[in-house]
């Protein structure tokens, strides 16, 4: 029994140290309605600054208030951040923020690594919360029990805080009616720079909290977020008690759960968010929200067909871009295929959030589905690689089918959330199941028939499918499906009155993106001869975000252009460059300033002027 | 034929009834028009019949056929066309494809293929934007056009559905006053020509004792009066809830 | 509008693509390709020793009379990466060899597209046994001592312990199981007796410890096996330290020793763990020493495991194309089955059947001194001595 409690009282301290960085991330969306993607980074940096501080000065300010100085420093960043590059972009279409924290996080990765090298440090033990206690015979560490008695003193702190004082007044009313505060007169400027300073403030203090338990590393940040995103969905968007509930719902989960599979971390977090999501999408706590308008910001330019002068010109591009081998080695024929494939990945996600105002954060699942599919069908089947493409993109094809059929039950935000959940949760089965996908080792050994081995006929091969698959994606959206699915994004309430079924619709849009980027992912299993649970893997769901917001979310051809750019872009600079994340951060947080409305976008928006 | 008839019909939130069995009926052909002062319940009623919210208790029947419960498609299905108080349209489309889309639906043609669209439909589509008067501006965006001219392709969409029965939320709001005697006017044209049954909320007193050829009063979710314009307005009830009959001063045919 | 963009796609794919590479005869190119962002406390390190190896060699004249160059990419911890720059390594730079890699995955997938390519590939330091057994090929040559010399050293060391029932720690990917798996294979074969009363797999990067650290506890082992590395292991030892889980049991972990995962934990090292690592400053081989010296005049910093990898990796390549004569990859191939070349941990060569080089590591216990880690009753143990039994080698490599 007394093990139980014990193991419970454990869970208990992880949720505190959970809880503290999901609250801010809770906080910062509820008013400003920013996925603060950058909030593992800032964790980090209360983590790493949090360690200069308290060496230098701690031995004559004291541990405590050097820690908290750390955060209020990092905090003051987060400020800064906000005023110079949020700020400037509340206007543009929501998604467009994620991204520039996305490009935030990048940046930071590698400016961490400048300033403090690549060795993990390992963080100083708080004073007086060094040693352990007895509990029940066992003993137990006095920092955890800290650590248990901390996060409901910041969980009242913040109540208090947002009940009892005219701020967090206004910061209420802010996150129920963004509009109404405005019109109250509220200042928003300084409010939601003001909140976005508290909640990464209280991202450093969960780092900085970190430190006594574990060493401050490059690769904290990630995790973070990741687990964060979890107990904010799980306990309702925006609402502290939620988060706090949630956060030891899944420590105590997972520590209970590695008692009966001890390997069940990994996938846990996820599945318990995808549950909750489909019985109770708001969340534990929260509150269900007034269908709100897809985040995404297409709808606003008109979509045509193309005319002849422009049939023309694809042709023309087509051709030249099919003499390449006349010109590029097969090196050059090979980074070619690569960016034809991520074209026709990006154009598979511009179809289902440009064209059908259905958010992905979890695309890449369907892209890794079909490598794998193609990948197993080489090895398992022994099938030869026309086919092979086939099961890669039946595989993603029932992979979206099923998936899709529960996240078009919900809207929104709350449907990303979901899709991140279950490819999450493929990303785990293809980590884990070794002895069919061979985990982390990966399937190797994939590489094309004979007929396409050379590098001109894998390109040939890769232009023509991607640009045929990419034609017909176009030519779905000028039929009227496409209509239809444009309909529901641009106003479900007359979709439904004039008879259109938004979840069936939705469900078949969402499966078709689906098959088309299990196309791309097949191809690319044979492009790079094996595949690996990365390409399932967030990092590539948000590179393809980025790519469509690159280009365009707004424009046809955005996907496209957006994906030879930035794919482009990221081979390049991590062949020459040491900090490619730095530089690839720091343009995409350039490209999001200067170009809100994504390249293609502004650019033809400009010819129109 | 009765296109609408609304029976002890009751809505209740909480305990709170927010609509206490309100009965009515609404002929082929007929203007009629929902009023009320703020959280009367016109809204919640609307919605009911809309299919939007589902009713606590109570029946509707829309060309004779149970129609409580249902949802807003299944509702459009019998052949109710609406529109909205904020102009519901597709923005990025022209005009255009935005009533084609509604034909599209309405044929049951929006199923994957790989036709092209652009069109199809075309000529139906133009001919219902002309009915509203606005077929010159058929290749332009929605996102571009002025709101009032939104609020007509709004009507032009329930209108490519050839409802019968069209429900209408605030059909005024947010215009001039021009457009909106232009707009009613259409609409009441429409709805004698083809004998569409009319039921319309409004809080403009000239758009509903111009247009109304009957009258309905919610009170604190209480029907408290249903007859013609000039009975309506003579009752001190009535005017007892527009607090100053001024309000009540509509303009006459 | 839509064609502006085609147009500027095809324009983007020209400039990006054009360009052919200088080609020059006097130099001889190897390709080097590690996961600097994503790693740096191994490859930083890394780097720095293969850069003075380079130094020396062409300091001393080159290979064959010319100057050896090396042209590194970073893969950022992706394998489809590390696909790309080794195709760009080979068509662009049209490097003689190929080398580096730190994770498993991204060896595996080197070393398959080297078999595709036909061209050399030294793998410097991923750990699998795939890639010198199941998944080997005629292409690929490995010089870290592998996941199951390190298991063969431990195990023969665990055998020695009175201690009965075991309990395993392992990240939850294929390096944890495998590692686990050998280890618990050797060990049962010398120790008929023992038994195997828990495991725990948590996730690589993301250890929760004090669960993991009281579930291990509940099972009541004489012993522990840990084969979590990195930040996982720091929050392992402080949880584990603090709630008394080592007390009065061994702990033998892999990789444990190894400066890299040592240093962090200062003056929280635990003591008495059996582990595999580098003693910098307690190795008695000769050929280290003037490595140590020639490391910390250049650098100003001691060696870690990854500099001796790195050094090792550069010099096995000259040996390989000075005694091949040409960088041919047939007689490369040739040259590496039964090169002999220099490591700071001595003389070296690779085993025929598999490609496994049969570079050393050392056995010891950690222990504190002057707050910081340390190997004790340091052993090094020749690489030859462990190697995977050829009958194994016959039974899981693909013949070639």
């Amino acid at each position: 029994m007394s093990f139980y409690v014990v193991q419970f009282i454990t869970g208990l301290a992880s949720a505190c140290s959970l809880f503290l960085v999901a609250s801010g991330l809770s906080i910062i969306f509820g008013v400003t309605r920013i996925v603060n993607f950058a909030h593992g980074a800032f964790y980090m940096l209360g983590a790493y600054v949090a360690y200069t501080a308290i060496e230098r000065l701690g031995p004559a300010l004291g541990f405590w208030p050097a820690a908290l100085l750390a955060c209020v420093a990092v905090a003051a960043i987060g400020a800064l951040v906000e005023m110079t590059l949020l700020r400037r972009i509340y206007d543009a279409p929501e998604l467009f923020q994620l991204l520039a924290t996305f490009g935030v996080t990048l940046a930071v990765e590698d400016l961490v690594l400048l300033i403090w090298g690549p060795n993990e440090l390992l963080g100083p033990r708080a004073p007086g919360f060094k040693g352990a206690v007895p509990i029940l015979g066992q003993l137990f560490p006095t920092y955890d029990l800290l650590l248990i008695g901390l996060a409901p003193v910041v969980l009242i702190a913040l109540w208090l805080l947002f009940r009892r004082t005219h701020w967090g007044v206004l910061v209420r009313a802010a996150t129920q009616d963004r509009e109404m505060a405005a019109a109250l007169g509220v200042n928003q400027k300084w409010l939601f720079t003001s909140v976005f300073a508290l909640g990464v403030f209280l991202a450093a203090l969960g780092g900085a909290l970190a430190l006594p338990r574990e060493a401050a590393s490059h690769d904290m940040d990630m995790s973070v977020i990741l687990e964060s995103l979890v107990v904010v969905v799980i306990g309702g968007l925006g609402s502290l008690p939620g988060a706090f509930l949630a956060a030891v719902l899944v420590a105590e989960l997972n520590a209970f759960g590695i008692l009966v599979l001890p390997g069940v971390s990994m996938a846990l977090s996820f599945v318990v968010m995808a549950l909750v999501l489909v019985v109770r999408p708001w969340g534990l706590l929260g509150k269900p929200e007034a269908l709100s308008r897809p985040p995404t910001g297409a709808g606003a330019t008109r979509w045509r067909p193309l005319d002849t002068r422009g049939r023309l010109a694809v042709v023309l591009a087509l051709a030249l871009v099919a003499a390449l081998p006349l010109v590029g080695g097969p090196y050059a024929l090979n980074v070619a295929s690569e960016l034809a494939i991520f074209a026709l990945f990006a154009a598979s996600l511009h179809f289902l959030v440009g064209g059908a105002g259905l958010v992905s954060f979890g695309h890449a699942a369907y892209f890794g589905l079909g490598a794998y599919g193609a990948a197993l069908a080489v090895k398992t089947l022994g099938l030869g690689m026309a086919p092979a493409i086939g099961c890669g993109v039946l595989l993603a094809l029932a992979g979206g089918i099923v998936f899709g059929w529960f996240c078009v039950r919900l809207t929104g935000v709350h449907s990303a959330m979901l899709t991140l959940a279950f490819s999450q949760v493929v990303w785990s089965v293809a980590f884990q199941w070794t002895d069919v996908t061979g985990g982390d080792n990966g399937i190797i050994g994939v590489w094309p028939a004979a007929w396409a081995a050379s590098p001109q006929r894998f390109f040939w091969l890769c232009l023509a499918v991607c640009a045929l698959a990419a034609g017909l994606l176009r030519v779905i959206l000028f039929s009227p499906f496409g209509y239809a699915l444009r309909a529901l994004r641009d106003s479900e309430p007359r979709a439904a009155t004039i008879g259109i079924a938004r979840q069936p619709m939705q469900w078949a849009g969402f499966a078709l993106a689906a098959a088309f980027a299990g196309l791309a992912g097949a191809l690319y299993a044979f492009l790079k001869g094996s595949v690996f649970p990365d390409t399932l893997g967030i990092p590539l769901s948000i590179d393809g975000l980025v790519m469509v917001l690159v280009g365009g979310v707004d424009t046809i051809s955005g996907g496209i252009v957006g994906a030879v750019l930035f794919r482009g872009l990221s081979i390049w600079t991590i062949s020459h460059t040491d900090y490619s994340r730095l530089v690839d951060g720091a343009l995409i947080v350039a490209l999001v300033l200067m170009f809100p409305r994504g390249l293609i976008g502004t650019i033809s928006a400009r010819f129109k002027r | 034929m009765t296109a609408l008839r609304v029976e002890r019909l009751a809505k209740s939130y909480r305990g709170f009834m927010a609509v206490k069995n309100v009965s009515f009926s609404l002929e082929a052909g007929e203007m009629l028009a929902l009023i009320g002062p703020n959280g009367a319940g016109k809204t919640t009623c609307f919605n009911m019949i809309n299919g939007q919210i589902a009713p606590t208790s109570g029946e509707i029947h829309i060309f004779e056929r149970r129609a409580d419960g249902l949802g807003p498609r299944a509702i459009g299905r019998l052949g109710v066309g609406r529109t909205f108080q904020v102009a519901a349209t597709f923005a990025s489309m022209s005009l255009v494809e935005n009533v084609q889309t509604a034909l599209l639906a309405r044929h049951g043609e929006l199923w994957p293929s790989l036709r092209s669209a652009v069109r199809r439909r075309r000529d139906e589509a133009l001919a219902i934007l002309a009915l509203v008067g606005m077929a010159d501006d058929a290749d332009r965006l929605t996102a571009e056009i002025a709101y009032g001219d939104v609020k007509r392709l709004d009507l032009a969409m329930a209108l490519a559905s050839e409802p019968r029965l069209l429900l209408m939320d605030e059909p005024a709001a947010g215009m001039s006053p021009s457009e909106r005697r232009g707009l009613m006017a259409l609409t009441e044209r429409l709805a004698r020509e083809r004998g569409i049954g009319v039921l319309f909320t409004e809080h403009d007193m000239d758009v509903v004792f111009g247009h109304a050829d009957r009258l309905l009063v919610l009170n604190r979710g209480q029907l408290i009066a249903d007859g013609k314009p000039e009975d309506v307005r003579a009752r001190q009830d009535v005017r007892d809830i527009y607090l100053g009959a001024g309000s009540l001063e509509g303009g006459s045919r | 509008m839509a064609w502006h963009s085609g147009i500027l796609s095809a324009a983007l794919l020209a400039a990006a693509l054009g360009g052919a590479p200088a080609w020059a005869d006097d130099t001889i190119k190897i390709g080097e390709i590690n996961s600097y962002s994503a790693l740096p406390s191994f490859t930083a390190p890394y780097r720095k020793g293969w850069e003075l190896a380079l130094d020396q060699i062409n300091a001393a004249g080159g290979v064959d009379g010319k100057k050896l160059e090396v042209i590194s990419k970073d893969d950022g911890g992706k394998p489809a990466n590390a696909v790309t720059e080794a195709n760009e390594l080979v068509e662009s730079d049209h490097v003689a060899m190929l080398a580096g890699t730190f994770f498993s995955n991204i060896g595996l997938a080197v070393s398959d597209f080297a078999k595709q390519k036909k061209v050399l590939f030294l793998a410097a330091e991923p750990l699998t046994d795939a890639i010198t057994l199941t998944k080997g090929n005629r292409y690929t040559f490995r010089l870290r001592p592998s996941n199951y010399e390190q298991a063969a050293m431990l195990a023969e060391e665990a055998a020695k312990l009175p201690a009965k029932k075991w309990a395993t720690i392992a990240p939850n990917y294929e390096y944890g199981q495998s590692a686990v798996a050998v280890f618990k294979a050797l060990l049962s074969k010398a120790r008929p007796d023992i038994q195997w009363v828990g495991a725990q797999w948590p996730p690589q990067g993301k250890i929760d410890a004090g669960a993991v650290v009281e579930a291990i506890a509940k099972t009541q082992p004489d012993a522990i096996l840990n084969v979590c590395f990195g930040p996982d292991l720091v929050k392992l030892v402080r949880e584990g330290e603090t709630r008394g889980l080592f007390k009065g049991r061994t702990v033998v972990s892999f990789l444990t020793g190894e400066p890299e995962y040592l240093d962090p934990l200062k003056d929280e090292t635990p003591t008495g763990w059996i582990v595999t690592g580098y003693p910098w400053n307690n190795v008695s081989i000769p050929d280290h020493a003037a490595f140590l010296k020639a490391y910390q005049d250049k650098y100003h910093d001691y060696p870690r495991l990854g500099s001796v990898v790195g050094y090792s990796t550069i010099k096995a390549a000259a040996a390989i194309i000075a005694k091949a004569k040409s960088t041919d990859t047939d007689k490369m191939i040739a040259a590496a089955e039964d090169v002999k070349f220099a490591t700071p941990f001595g003389e070296v060569t690779f085993r025929k059947i598999d490609h496994q080089s049969t570079l050393g590591a050392f056995v010891g216990k950690t222990a504190l001194k002057d707050g910081k880690g340390i190997m004790t009753d340091v052993v090094f143990h020749d690489g030859a001595g462990y190697l995977p039994p050829e009958a194994m080698v016959k039974a899981e490599r693909p013949k070639d």
